[in-house]
């Protein structure tokens, strides 16, 4: 008995051990904390994957890596808040609300997207079911640590989330419809508050059968077997969300829809933990900051569609300013590599401080997350996460050379260089390069 | 009795000044300013003097004329306003409404249109880029194999004459652009030489068509060929008088592309070129000029290298071709100096990156005794930022077009004033 004991103690101090990450000790870098201000020439020691110190001439343990940054920009890992890269899908297409799809069972840990995102400062992403229905499916937070398994990559810490859509996309204003083919329902606005409410309706009535099943049998006044309403996967999900245990993130574009959307979270009681895009919140800041609703939009991109006509490049300093949660994300597997350059933007329309600038891609989609308590900012106790670059990071001209993940790195450009140049040697020459074949 | 005429003399005189023809061109003088000339040295502290339209005299010691109207520069830099090598500013509205999109003709072989001819003066991407120190843009249509004729355009004017600089600049062929993947391009049989050889069928036909309008008119017995409007916006074209700006992408294409160019003897433009730095080299020995597409874009092939495209303008300058950027846009068409600096954070030295959105294009669409530097008597256009222009946080103080200075409110100052003031409302 006591032998078995001590094996399982050894099987959870190995596993323990396993899921610890690397230690690290970074020497010289300028540290941008995003919370406490900048330090000049400091160190992080990182051990065990999570952040032990903070300051000047940190001692190296024993062997532990020493990196000495010569002076180069260091911010805590770039959290993109809205990307639906590293998944094997991204719409489920075959019905209108599709709330018990989870983005989970369809994680893509060979996505070469995550190696891209790494390769600009990126470590944390929230990859969502797409745009395509009023219910969409369930998200998940991962964390880029290329190579590994598809579950060693999710954030666990994560608040759940379900994925919501308002506007053009879920109506389907922009597609063609076929000669014949009757337009999918909904297909106006009108409908889409319909079809969430109708759906919401429903699971309240699933978790008021369940109430009673449970009630019922607990009175056991019934002398026959008492059967179970039928489990139902879609509404169980809802059902979570009206539970609290799931936290609605919900796409829209126009200020209107979204003060619908809100209306019916107070009429519904259930959470919003953010507006996806919102390209016209700048009309509704009032409303979104006193509900404390965060709101994850583009920097730039704008008129793509009708929807996105008016939205302007001042809104996430103007949001911000008026108080309301803001993060800037990519959508896109080629814009997640350069956030920082967006965040940038966010100094030169609308005047946020470098350090409110930051925020934008570091601490606030942690909080937007739930994850704020372990990343975001470089603080003591936090994970080592963290984002290298050879200039500020806010400058045109700044390069990212270096992404860590719990103080194990996952993008090193010299390295890859270094690489690069030998495998180039080891190869002969193509055809196209100029060589013999 | 005198103080009649007198009365008249100052009544006309007074005509004189307000209706009179030959009215003085204003003059302007920007003074404390940091001078960026591109072309020439740059000065610390100068003086920026200009005539009606044209810049008439630029240094550090300059006295400034009786009348001229002065601007305290503050100690800002000025620099040549920036041209966009290739987008689609005042042909793109909005992305998913058709009836706002003209840059894209139907059919595969469009020659005869020409982009400044769709152009809205009023479109409110102009406006946007503008603020951000673009004066200049070349406006290009595209889609199917001759996406038609494009055109240099200034960015201010209250209609598309007013807006032009030079148009046609370049005929557009486009071949298709490599699908991003993780094989190379370059390995594969290339599509762009079948697409090249229909495009030299076509300059054989303009040709054959050009012989015959001679004839008939030299031999009254011979009649005018039957009119064709694709054939004739070939002709300046297969004169060398036109170039053609082909966009190209795999380095197999852009071989391909080399070789059409020098068999048709004509004058050529490439644009894209992502898989450029593989040939380099032979794009410069051609002596091909190059406007890069975006760089916010992911390279064709993951085999190329993540940062190909961030490189591949430094690779190209590095082998002698000449490179401007281009936003590739309309909505997105301020981002211009960005990609530049993109190149610089990979390699490119921080002048060329500022001489590829100036001096460069200004070359390369046969401008540059118009614009891409600050010299004597060229245009007015000029731009005054607070710091480095291809600097992110930079902010744009002033710009000057043709003389002119330029509102630098947009659409999205219009819309943050106009829901400001509820904001403002809710708090009384």
């Amino acid at each position: 008995m006591r032998r078995i004991f001590v094996f399982i103690t050894l099987i959870i101090i190995s596993t323990a051990s396993l899921m610890a990450g690397g230690s690290l000790l970074l020497k010289n870098g300028t540290i941008l904390t995003v919370t406490r201000g900048v330090i000049p020439k400091g160190d992080i020691l990182i051990i065990d994957g999570l952040i032990k110190q903070i300051g000047e001439n940190i001692a190296p343990p024993p062997g532990v890596k020493v990196i000495d940054l010569n002076g180069k920009y260091v911010i805590p890992g770039i959290i993109d808040s809205h990307t639906h890269i590293a998944l094997a899908g991204t719409n489920e297409t075959g019905d209108t609300i599709t709330a018990e799809v989870n983005m989970r069972d369809v994680i893509d840990a060979e996505d070469i997207s995550i190696f891209t995102a790494l390769s600009g400062g990126v470590t944390t992403i929230h990859t969502l079911h797409g745009s395509a229905n009023p219910i969409g499916g369930q998200n998940i937070t991962l964390k880029l640590k290329w190579g590994k398994k598809a579950e060693e990559m999710i954030f666990s810490q994560a608040w759940p989330t379900l994925k919501f859509a308002l506007g053009e996309n879920v109506t389907q204003a922009n597609r063609q419809v076929s000669p014949g083919e009757e337009r999918r329902y909904p297909a106006s606005r009108m409908g889409v508050m319909a079809i969430i409410r109708r759906e919401l309706e429903k699971a309240k009535n699933y978790m008021a059968e369940w109430d009673r099943y449970q009630e019922l049998k607990k009175m056991k006044i019934l002398n026959r077997p008492l059967l179970p309403p039928r489990r139902d996967l879609r509404l169980e999900a809802l059902a979570d969300l009206l539970r609290g245990k799931l936290v609605a993130r919900c796409h829209s574009y126009r200020a209107d829809e979204t003060i619908e959307f809100i209306k019916l979270s107070h009429e519904f009681g259930f959470r919003i933990a953010c507006f996806e895009h919102i390209p016209e919140a700048y009309k509704i800041a009032k409303e979104l900051a006193a509900e404390k609703i965060g709101i994850s939009v583009f920097m730039d991109n704008w008129a793509y569609k009708v929807e996105a006509a008016q939205g302007i490049a001042t809104m996430p300093a103007f949001c911000t300013q008026q108080g309301v949660l803001v993060s800037l994300n990519s959508d896109s597997n080629e814009r997640i590599r350069r956030l920082f350059n967006d965040a940038a933007k966010a100094i030169k329309y609308g005047g946020l401080s470098e350090d409110e600038a930051l925020k934008l891609i570091t601490l606030n989609p942690a909080i937007q997350l739930g994850v704020d308590k372990w990343v975001g900012s470089i603080e003591v106790g936090k994970h080592g996460d963290l984002a290298v670059f050879n200039e500020h990071p806010l400058s045109s001209y700044t390069r990212c050379e270096m992404t860590i993940i719990e103080g194990e790195v996952y993008f090193d450009r010299e390295a890859y260089l270094r690489e690069r140049e030998e495998a180039q040697k080891a190869e002969p020459k193509t055809k196209a390069q100029g060589g013999v074949q | 009795m005198r103080g009649k005429i007198m009365g008249l003399l100052f009544l006309f005189s007074l005509w004189l000044i307000l209706f009179s023809p030959i009215r003085a061109e204003e003059v302007l003088a920007i003074t404390n300013v940091k001078i960026v000339p591109i072309i020439g040295n740059d000065i610390e502290k100068g003086t920026i003097i200009i005539r009606g339209e044209k810049i008439e005299d630029i240094g550090p010691n300059l006295s400034i004329p009786v009348g001229a109207k002065i601007i305290d520069g503050q100690g800002l830099i000025a620099y040549p306003g920036l041209i966009d090598g290739y987008c689609q500013l005042g042909l793109y509205e909005i992305g998913s409404i058709q009836a706002t999109i003209d840059y894209r003709e139907t059919g595969r072989i469009n020659p005869q249109v020409l982009a400044t001819e769709a152009l809205r003066p009023d479109s409110m991407h102009i406006p946007v880029a503008r603020s951000n120190g673009i004066t200049a843009a070349l406006v290009a249509p595209s889609g199917g194999l001759i996406a038609g004729r494009s055109g240099l355009i200034q960015l201010f004017g209250w209609t598309p004459p007013e807006m032009v600089i030079k148009a046609p600049v370049a005929l557009h062929v486009e071949l298709p652009a490599a699908r991003a993947g993780f094989r190379r391009q370059a390995d594969q049989p290339a599509e762009g030489s079948r697409l090249l050889n229909e495009v030299k069928n076509l300059m054989d036909q303009a040709r054959w068509y050009e012989k015959r309008k001679v004839a008939a008119s030299k031999n009254k017995l011979i009649g005018l060929p039957e009119f064709d409007e694709k054939l004739e916006a070939l002709l300046p074209v297969i004169h060398g008088e036109l170039p053609v700006m082909i966009s190209v992408h795999s380095a197999n294409d852009i071989r391909a592309a080399i070789q059409f160019v020098q068999d048709q003897k004509i004058k050529a433009i490439f644009y894209g070129v992502s898989q450029g730095w593989m040939v380099a080299k032979e794009i410069a020995q051609a002596g091909i000029p190059v406007v890069l597409a975006s760089l916010h874009q992911l390279p064709p092939s993951w085999e190329d290298g993540y940062d190909a495209l961030y490189r591949n303008p430094e690779v190209l300058h590095k082998a002698g071709v000449k490179i401007a950027f281009s936003s590739s846009s309309a909505s997105l068409a301020k981002e211009l100096p960005y990609h530049a600096a993109k190149a610089a954070a990979f390699g490119l030295d921080k002048r060329e990156a500022l001489k590829a959105v100036t001096i460069y294009p200004a070359e390369i669409f046969g401008v540059s005794n118009l614009m891409g530097s600050l010299e004597k008597g060229k245009l007015a256009n000029i731009v005054l930022a607070e710091g480095d222009i291809l600097e992110l946080r930079t902010q744009i103080r002033h710009v000057f077009i043709k003389g002119q200075e330029m509102d630098l409110s947009s659409i999205y100052d219009d819309y943050l004033e106009k829901f400001k003031k509820r904001y403002e409302k809710r708090n009384k």
